[in-house]
């Protein structure tokens, strides 16, 4: 049985079971997005003869080395090489193939998953009662017991998930039911609560603190045990190309704001600073290497000195391209927060490319936030607080684009001036309050540059209450900016 | 042409006998630019061991590391070769009395004894093994990047002068990044990609054992613990592998083999380099004892 799932790598020629394999990887990669070039494909097919697919840690780094060559698309690639190598090799192969692949012998799972339970050891997992597996699994934890882990987990899909072939459900929602009924977190409270016993009083924070990370991480092991399980059984289903079809994620760069999940936020956070960090050397690298000016008369005359008098070498003035001044006016309701969070971090992250930077924040009131950002150099926190302290709520807590511009107009329009670049960020719906977008005129005759960016997808603009357009007429710019590719690009050509 | 590795295995465990702890994707990778004859792009945060991969390999396979510090205005003269040309003044001047044909002194003047060899040269002709080190790559503008291409790709530097110069032997070659900026696809598809990141606990506590003598397996585990937990944090720069190592040899040179909170907070310069993230852990650890009195307490 196992030699049918397992692929042939003995003879691995060019029309090879393994060829094919890689082939048709490198197509479920690139509709996932991953730019492989076919120089590539042809050095991952060239790697897997050295590596047997039997070693999959290797066959795994082996392909990665080959065809991923962003760190980013990593998190893409594992899920998707998960998915399309899950059944293949034997040791992955699925319960009912029979031998248990981690010498569990109390938790195999018999013959047939709907039979009987297991015939060997001391009943099967079936046999047990969900208090058992609680416990057992709770003894797996305490241990660091992985094999165990690996086992239970397999034992939880099988029982809680209830998954049905052919049922058209998503993973996550097979993953919610297992870890509902496995209650994770209160096998976490009673880790911690044993472990406390056992230290006693003498017991430091600090430990405390070890040994909790170490239970969390553990608890995490398990819930990608799990999650992979599930997907071995999706796939086992479905076939790999259906199942990679619908685990397909966009790539962090191309997550959109406002649909972003509590996952993906994290990892737009994480990917926001390096992100910033290269811009910065680009921009300041862009500015440095600007083309060459006109001849430095002054300057060419004194180098001139050290050869005799003769002007050998020629000095130039390096154009000074003047440093705009920035004032953001964002929106930062509900629904657009998480896109104004970022455009703040990321023009704050690179203040040094402007004179000067002033964010103003509004929801139905206007709040001039630049004093939270002054002298901090952690800028998250910075934007933490804006979202937490600024004063912006005027009457009812929804956006009032008209109001807001009227404070600003009211307040600080005289500061508009002639180096300004003012960036608006919103999506524009206004709840049907007036627009008040005379300001927006007056704004952009006074300004040097006005541009708008709203984070909604450009379909749905000037539909229901979104006015962008009426604005967008008084704008030098109006640009959809849903993900953190367009925001940079964006903020590479303010520069 | 003979291959270096035997087996993947063999990689790691002779990694081993040269103190530098690898990992699968390490030792896998190594394996393969041995086998494909490929460069290997390493990327990932300061201080984990990039630039030290490819020095512990010379090592293992004791080969003369060469390498090429990249940065900014970086060029052909500095990288690959340049002509001596004082020296080639000297000939021409030498040759002025007697009457030799120009032709003569034309394809004198441009031999290899003309010829200063710069890194990247230097690797492609050396007869005895070599590593090559192309390091921070992400320094070096795009337009320089390709100089390096020919090298990467077909092992030859081609010289108008002289004509194409091919490997006598084909050498390892790793490249480091840094990733301050986006390098070239033409580059990267030339290299076996490796991304370095922070280890794993189990890990960290062998190489802090590895690196540091005289410190107790006790001491290395609680190492390995800690900056795990302060490496959750959101931080500017999470702590680095050379930086563990550095805390690990402050704590036995203060004496130091059981971590109270107390140490922790006080030695924290060593593992952060930003004071915004030293409150943020002396916060994050002093709260959690707060909490805990609190617990103790009622």
């Amino acid at each position: 049985m196992t030699d049918t799932t397992g692929v042939d790598v003995k003879s691995p020629g060019d029309d090879s079971p393994l060829f094919n394999l890689i082939e048709g990887f490198v197509v479920e990669l690139r509709t996932a997005g991953l730019p492989v070039s076919l120089v590539e494909n042809i050095d991952a097919a060239q790697a897997v003869r050295h590596i047997p697919i039997e070693d999959r840690a290797a066959f795994k780094y082996a392909l990665a080395a080959t065809l991923v060559k962003n760190n980013a698309h990593w998190k893409t690639f594992e899920t998707l090489f998960e998915v399309y190598f899950s059944l293949r090799g034997k040791e992955y192969a699925l319960d009912p193939d029979g031998d248990d692949p981690f010498g569990e012998g109390d938790f195999e799972d018999g013959e047939n998953p709907d039979g009987p339970p297991g015939q060997g050891g001391e009943g099967g997992g079936e046999g047990l009662s969900p208090e058992e597996l609680a416990e057992l699994l709770y003894q797996a934890l305490m241990k660091g017991d992985s094999a165990l882990m690996r086992a239970l987990a397999k034992q939880a899909v099988k029982r809680y998930a209830g998954m049905e072939p052919g049922r058209p459900v998503g993973g996550t929602y097979y993953l919610y039911r297992t870890l509902r009924n496995l209650d994770l977190d209160g096998m976490l409270e009673r880790l911690m609560d044993q472990s406390n016993e056992e230290a006693g009083e003498d017991q430091s924070s600090l430990d405390q603190r070890l040994q909790k990370d170490e239970y969390e991480h553990r608890i995490e092991e398990l819930r990608k045990e799990i999650e992979a399980e599930i997907r071995r059984r999706l796939v086992a289903d479905r076939g790999a190309e259906a199942m990679a079809k619908t685990l397909r994620k966009p790539l962090p760069e191309d997550v959109d704001f406002m649909h972003a999940s509590r996952d993906e936020m994290a990892n737009l956070r994480r990917a926001i600073y390096p992100l910033t960090r290269k811009l910065a050397v680009r921009l300041a690298r862009k500015r440095r290497h600007g083309r060459k000016g006109p001849l430095d008369f002054r300057n060419t005359v004194r180098h001139s000195l050290s050869y005799g008098g003769v002007p050998a070498e020629p000095k130039f003035r390096y154009p000074k391209p003047s440093k705009p001044e920035i004032i953001v006016i964002a929106d930062i309701s509900g629904s657009v927060a998480a896109f104004a969070r970022f455009t703040l971090h990321l023009v704050y992250a690179i203040s040094s490319q402007f004179s000067k930077v002033r964010a103003f924040v509004f929801i139905d009131g206007l709040d001039e936030v630049t004093r939270f950002f002054e002298g901090v150099d952690d800028i998250a926190e910075a934007v933490h607080r804006v979202n937490t302290e600024a004063d912006v709520v005027w009457v009812d807590g929804h956006s009032d684009y008209g109001h807001a511009f009227e404070v600003f107009w009211e307040n600080y329009g005289k500061e508009v001036g002639p180096k300004s670049t003012v960036l608006v960020l919103g999506d524009a719906r206004n709840n049907y309050h007036a627009s008040q977008a005379w300001i927006m005129k007056e704004i952009q005759h006074r300004a040097r540059k006005l541009f708008w960016l709203n984070p909604e997808p450009k379909a749905y603009w000037n539909t229901g209450d979104s006015i962008v357009g009426e604005y967008g007429a008084h704008c030098d710019g109006v640009f959809e900016v849903r993900n953190l590719r367009q925001l940079e690009g964006f903020v590479d050509n303010l520069v | 042409m003979a291959h270096r590795f035997e087996s993947v295995d063999a990689v790691r465990s002779s990694l081993r006998d040269v103190d530098y702890l690898a990992d699968d994707g390490i030792a896998g990778i190594a394996y393969l630019a041995d086998r494909l004859d490929k460069p290997v792009l390493i990327e990932g945060p300061a201080g984990t061991g990039k630039t030290q991969l490819a020095k512990s390999v010379a090592e293992m396979i004791g080969a003369r590391l060469i390498r090429l510090q990249c940065y900014e205005g970086l060029d052909e003269s500095k990288a690959l070769y340049e002509w001596n040309y004082k020296k080639q003044l000297l000939r021409i001047q030498t040759e002025k009395t007697d009457d030799v044909d120009w032709d003569n002194i034309q394809d004198d003047i441009f031999s290899n004894e003309f010829l200063l060899t710069r890194p990247l040269l230097e690797a492609i002709s050396a007869d005895d093994p070599v590593v090559l080190l192309i390091d921070e790559v992400d320094r070096v503008e795009v337009e320089t990047e390709a100089l390096l291409l020919e090298i990467l790709s077909d092992y030859q530097v081609s010289i108008p002068e002289l004509g194409t110069l091919e490997a006598k032997q084909i050498p390892l070659v790793f490249l480091t990044s840094n990733n301050t900026r986006e390098l070239s696809e033409a580059l990267k598809r030339r290299c076996l990609f490796l991304h370095l990141d922070y280890p794993e606990m189990e890990r960290e506590k062998e190489i802090v054992l590895t690196k540091v003598p005289d410190i107790t397996e006790n001491l290395a585990d609680q190492v390995a613990r800690i900056v795990r937990s302060i490496r959750q944090l959101e931080l500017k720069k999470a702590p680095s592998v050379s930086e563990t190592i550095d805390w690990a040899r402050t704590l036995i040179l203060l004496g130091i083999d059981q971590i109270s909170e107390q140490d922790a907070v006080e030695t924290a310069n060593v593992l952060l380099k930003y004071r915004s993230d030293i409150e943020k852990v002396v916060k994050e650890f002093s709260t959690n004892s707060q909490a805990h009195f609190e617990a103790v307490g009622s």
